[in-house]
């Protein structure tokens, strides 16, 4: 992670460049760019990295001694936040503030100006999505540190593996439905309330915040059709399994499919470079 | 950036270009660089551009002038290839600019009307990102320097001023080393020596052959600059020519407007001045003329016959302004 990180914020702005060494080397020149803004924005920041962590420790907190069960086993909600939580900051990172971000770069002209250089769109959204695949690995190993340090919620080696694709998938998959939305609003000022009026009524119905065990058949089946539940789910098999197989849905990694593909669909026929009020 | 830095640095940043340019494919040194024919935008009911022809020549600097509203942002996109004309012909580096590759793109530079800052990024940081883009670019800190952006290098683009963030937007443009820029209102908020700082840098891309499509509010800045302007109104083409001939400005009588102390009498005046002088609300007189050398030594024969001062004398062409309001108005 370090390396991949220390290669992506590698600069060589005297050497050749990036167009001129491919469509890999551009992809990553935008994408170290990307995660350099990213990383360098207090809002992402807080959002992405700080308010997960608090969030974690509030709930473990408040509800750490209670039990539920998770994937047919009976274990501590500390055991089940940790997957909530991961869950929660890849929605954040991967959709929230790629929305957010997306359509604040739109407004200001940004995106037109990054369109009007020979970059194809390929290559701008394949840098921007391996920006966002590192930003929720940063927070995840955060996360998973915490969990482990602070609260004794370890994973077994190949359910970390399990772990680490389910994150890659998800984080691909909101990407997607975050070009999506973003490609639906007008305006920065109107991404911050359609990302919480989509996040949050997903969360509590999707095993973020409430286990899933607790919620009735009918929120349950809503929530299946919706990918977050679908994330949270394969996630939570990973904290209590330890085999690889065991820890990760083939369904719910289909589900995630799905909606990227359907996202991407429409992002290609709606989204736009463009500021909304261009002027004619 | 003070001109005189600007100055400096033209020679050496822009050794390379010359070259670059000659190397480039697309249409010949003299053929057009834009070609538009007959294009057409509506947006459903609406009309924004109504059938317009066009051509910018290469090394040319082409002013596209026009109110608000009247088409000029729409053809400017579509000749950027943000927008898609409804009906008529667009070329532009012998490509058709909706569908062009983007190998197209990298022969362009692009000053837009409005752009934010990079978030996040430094002012340098912002030019490499844009260096990174392009196949064969200039040199990032030649390029900070030919816009007098050396000293805020390390700086946050988006703290920069409004004046050093436009200059970015030059920069950004120039990174790649384009054949044809435009720069849509490029000096807009800039103070008056930023403005003539910046009209440097256009000339200096003149005088290296590059072809530039201007659009500006400021008539002095199209004056100063253009060696062709255009003006669109209602989406139409209402006049094209230099910034000289502009809508017959050559053929327009000059003003000779002066004020006579007390309440001189003009009947007095030769008859020829008589019947075109004409006295406004001030009391100034003002007269039309076409022949201003006779005109003057008729009046002022006249005046220091009588003993009078011909107060607050003045003798002006219209200017290109006036021109302008006239040709607009007129829509």
């Amino acid at each position: 992670m370090y390396f991949l990180i220390k290669r992506l914020l590698r600069m060589r702005p005297d050497g050749s460049s990036a167009a001129s060494r491919g469509s890999l080397a551009l992809v990553l020149h935008e994408a170290a760019y990307d995660l350099r803004i990213s990383l360098r924005s207090p809002r992402a920041r807080v959002m992405g990295i700080v308010f997960p962590i608090v969030l974690l420790v509030v709930f473990i907190g408040v509800f750490g001694n209670e039990h539920t069960l998770l994937g047919g086993a009976r274990v501590s909600l500390k055991v089940f936040y940790v997957p909530g939580i991961l869950a929660m900051s890849i929605v954040v990172n991967a959709y929230a503030s790629l929305v957010i971000s997306i359509s604040g770069l739109r407004e200001t002209g940004v995106l037109k100006r990054r369109r009007a250089t020979p970059v194809s769109a390929t290559v701008l959204i394949a840098g921007q999505a391996l920006a966002t695949v590192v930003n929720t690995a940063i927070t995840a190993t955060i996360l998973l540190v915490i969990a482990k340090l602070v609260y004794g919620v370890g994973i077994a080696g190949p359910a970390l593996l399990a772990i680490a694709c389910t994150t890659l998938v998800g984080t691909l998959a909101f990407a997607c439905i975050g070009y999506a939305v973003s490609g639906m609003i007008g305006s920065q000022e109107a991404a911050q309330p359609t990302v919480q009026m989509t996040m949050l009524p997903l969360w509590f119905i999707s095993g973020v915040f409430i286990p899933v065990a607790k919620l009735s058949p009918a929120l349950r089946d809503l929530a299946d059709v919706f990918p977050v539940q679908h994330l949270a789910n394969s996630l939570d098999l990973a904290s209590v399994h330890s085999s690889f197989a065991a820890s990760i849905s083939a369904t719910d990694m289909l589900v995630l499919a799905a909606w990227a593909v359907g996202a991407a669909a429409f992002s290609a026929w709606r989204f736009s470079w463009l500021p909304s009020d261009a002027s004619r | 950036m003070t001109a005189t830095g600007l100055r400096r640095s033209l020679p050496v940043v822009f050794t390379n270009s010359l070259d670059a340019a000659a190397a480039a494919g697309g249409p010949g040194p003299t053929g057009p660089v834009i070609r538009v024919q007959g294009l057409e935008k509506r947006y459903g009911e609406h009309e924004a551009v109504r059938g317009i022809d066009l051509e910018v020549h290469r090394g040319e600097i082409f002013a596209f002038l026009g109110p608000n509203g009247a088409g000029k942002t729409t053809t400017v996109e579509i000749l950027e290839g943000f927008r898609q004309a409804t009906d008529g012909s667009v070329e532009v580096l012998g490509q058709d600019p909706w569908c062009a590759p983007g190998s197209w793109r990298a022969r362009l530079g692009i000053v837009l009307q409005e752009s934010g800052a990079e978030p996040g990024l430094t002012t340098r940081e912002c030019v490499a990102l844009y260096a990174g883009y392009y196949p064969a670019p200039r040199n990032i800190d030649e390029t900070l320097a030919l816009v007098g952006l050396s000293e805020q290098a390390a700086e946050r683009a988006a703290k920069l001023s409004g004046g050093q963030r436009r200059r970015l937007d030059v920069a950004l443009a120039l990174i790649g080393d384009p054949e044809l820029i435009f720069l849509d209102e490029p000096t807009t908020g800039f103070d008056p020596s930023a403005r003539r700082a910046a009209w440097e840098v256009v000339e200096g891309l003149r005088r290296l052959g590059k072809t530039i499509f201007l659009t500006t509010h400021y008539m002095e800045e199209a004056e100063r600059l253009a060696d062709r302007i255009a003006v669109i109104a209602s989406g139409r083409i209402v006049a094209e020519g230099t910034p000289q001939t502009l809508g017959g400005r050559q053929l327009e009588a000059t003003q000779i407007t002066f004020r006579v102390s007390g309440e001189a009498d003009l009947s007095g005046l030769p008859p020829g001045l008589a019947e075109r002088v004409q006295r406004d609300e001030g009391g100034l007189l003002r007269l039309p003329s076409t022949a201003v050398t006779a005109d003057l030594h008729e009046l002022s024969g006249w005046a220091l016959a009588r003993g009078l001062e011909l107060q607050a004398l003045e003798v002006s062409r219209p200017t290109l302004e006036d021109v302008y309001l006239q040709l607009t108005s007129e829509e």
